[in-house]
């Protein structure tokens, strides 16, 4: 055991984790959003509207994160014409590619979990609100939607913790994340299991927070 | 599709194998993962608080920790640790730990960790008369378990094993970085020869969609047969 590789490693580690947090942070926020849109579509009565929701969350549920990644950074480069659009100013960075490849993935996962939070709603709880004069919009916004995040808040907080796992695969496309700066230190120092050790502990502390957040939540907002 | 034929002038051969690989990978993991299973679900029932301490910490560390870091461990660590292992029994030349083996593993003790987890839950689902009923006509310890409680555990399992499959299946592609070539790393040296990473890594993820499409519809004809009775 090298202790002192340990503790010399932990502040790089550790600010490494800080982009760890970022990474997850911005890809969860623009994933909620498309989860909620392609649940919102998945719910909807035109067959062919659900379809391509359908779709959309079994590609990307069904194909590994890493082929994503990889898709969107080595290969969206390739298309001459977008290289001309100003997408191009995104696409070029490797920290964008990941945080673009890490939203569609969760949105697709976030869209199984909301839809099937939606589908669990009593239609007596709609039905009472349309009864009472209530408008579409606002039964939509006022009942469905808060009874639908508290019915996924267990979910959800399972693919928090997935995401940020996901999130090493940053590493990959050269972002030094945690991930990155652990395999960096391993392969320079050639002493895996100390940074391991490391590494993994920081990760299981953000599990642990998280995971704690979310009991948290889900008790304040248990009915 | 040139760019797919067989032979020397395409890739489709180079990718048939490839898919192969990923699939050979993808069972020993998942059977080094029952292995596991095996182990630690016991550890866990068991009423032993320091037996489920040790399996607590396993399945805890495993499934808060990226795949790719326990990858990294196993790639970088696997041949040291072996080398240790046999300087104790005298051997010191240099031992090289086969990809295979090394990814079959870490990938197998991701999906282990997943594995218990749901043996632990469909045993823990099952009714306490089931037990007492088998204890009650005296069959011994084995025969209650792969009578009684193994079929019954396997119906409420396989719903959730499928999922730890999906997820070994793609966990696999992550061993791509230690130089093992499957689909992935095919993918990479195809897309790095022909300047065509778009066209290769689009091929990969149908490929995929096709063995998880495959496997889903082979694990429901499995749940249909473990669920006669219901």
């Amino acid at each position: 055991m090298d202790l002192e590789l340990m503790i010399n490693s932990f502040p790089k580690l550790l600010s490494a984790a800080a982009i760890t947090l970022k990474l997850l942070t911005v890809s969860l926020i623009i994933g909620l959003f498309i989860g909620l849109f392609f649940a919102i579509l998945r719910i909807n009565k035109n067959k062919l509207i659900s379809k391509l929701a359908y779709g959309y969350s079994y590609v990307f549920r069904g194909t590994p994160l890493l082929v994503q990644i990889f898709i969107i950074y080595f290969g969206l480069g390739q298309i001459e014409y977008l290289r001309s659009t100003i997408l191009w100013a995104i696409l070029k960075e490797p920290y964008w590619c990941a945080i673009i490849a890490f939203a569609l993935n969760t949105g697709a996962y976030t869209s199984e979990i909301l839809r099937s939070a939606f589908q669990t709603i009593k239609p007596g709880i709609i039905e009472a609100g349309k009864s009472l004069g209530i408008s579409n919009k606002v039964i939509f916004f006022k009942i469905q939607i808060p009874i639908a995040i508290r019915q996924s808040l267990p979910a959800y907080g399972n693919e928090i913790i997935l995401m940020m796992k996901g999130t090493s695969l940053a590493s990959t496309v050269t972002i030094m994340d945690l991930t990155g700066v652990a395999k960096y230190i391993i392969s320079t120092t050639f002493k895996p299991i100390e940074v391991f050790i490391v590494a993994g502990g920081i990760y299981l502390l953000m599990t642990f927070i998280i995971h704690n957040v979310i009991k948290f939540l889900e008790k304040k907002y248990s009915y | 599709m040139e760019i797919l034929a067989f032979g020397d002038t395409g890739w489709g051969d180079e990718l048939f194998y490839a898919t192969l690989m990923t699939i050979a990978v993808s069972i020993t993991a998942m059977f080094i993962g029952f292995l596991f299973a095996l182990i630690f679900t016991p550890l866990k029932l068991s009423k032993n608080k320091f037996l489920n301490f040790i399996a607590n910490s396993y399945t805890t560390i495993i499934r808060g920790v990226p795949e790719l870091l326990v990858i990294y461990l196993f790639f970088f660590g696997g041949t040291g640790a072996v080398m240790f292992v046999a300087s104790i029994f005298g051997y010191n030349e240099y031992i090289e730990i086969n990809a295979f083996i090394t990814g079959a593993f870490a990938i197998g003790i991701i999906s282990g960790a997943y594995s218990t987890e749901v043996f632990r839950g469909a045993i823990q689902s099952i009714d306490k008369g089931q037990f007492e009923a088998a204890d009650v006509l005296g069959l011994n310890k084995f025969r209650k378990f792969f009578k009684i409680i193994l079929p019954q555990t396997l119906r409420l399992a396989i719903p959730n094993l499928s999922n730890v499959w999906q997820i070994t299946l793609k966990d696999t592609s992550l061993i791509s970085v230690t130089g093992l070539v499957e689909i992935m790393r095919q993918s990479y040296i195809a897309a790095g020869s022909t300047r065509d990473p778009l066209f290769f890594y689009s091929f990969a993820a149908v490929l995929y969609l096709l063995l998880t499409f495959v496997s889903m519809k082979l694990i429901n004809r499995l749940e249909v047969r473990y669920s006669r009775g219901y």
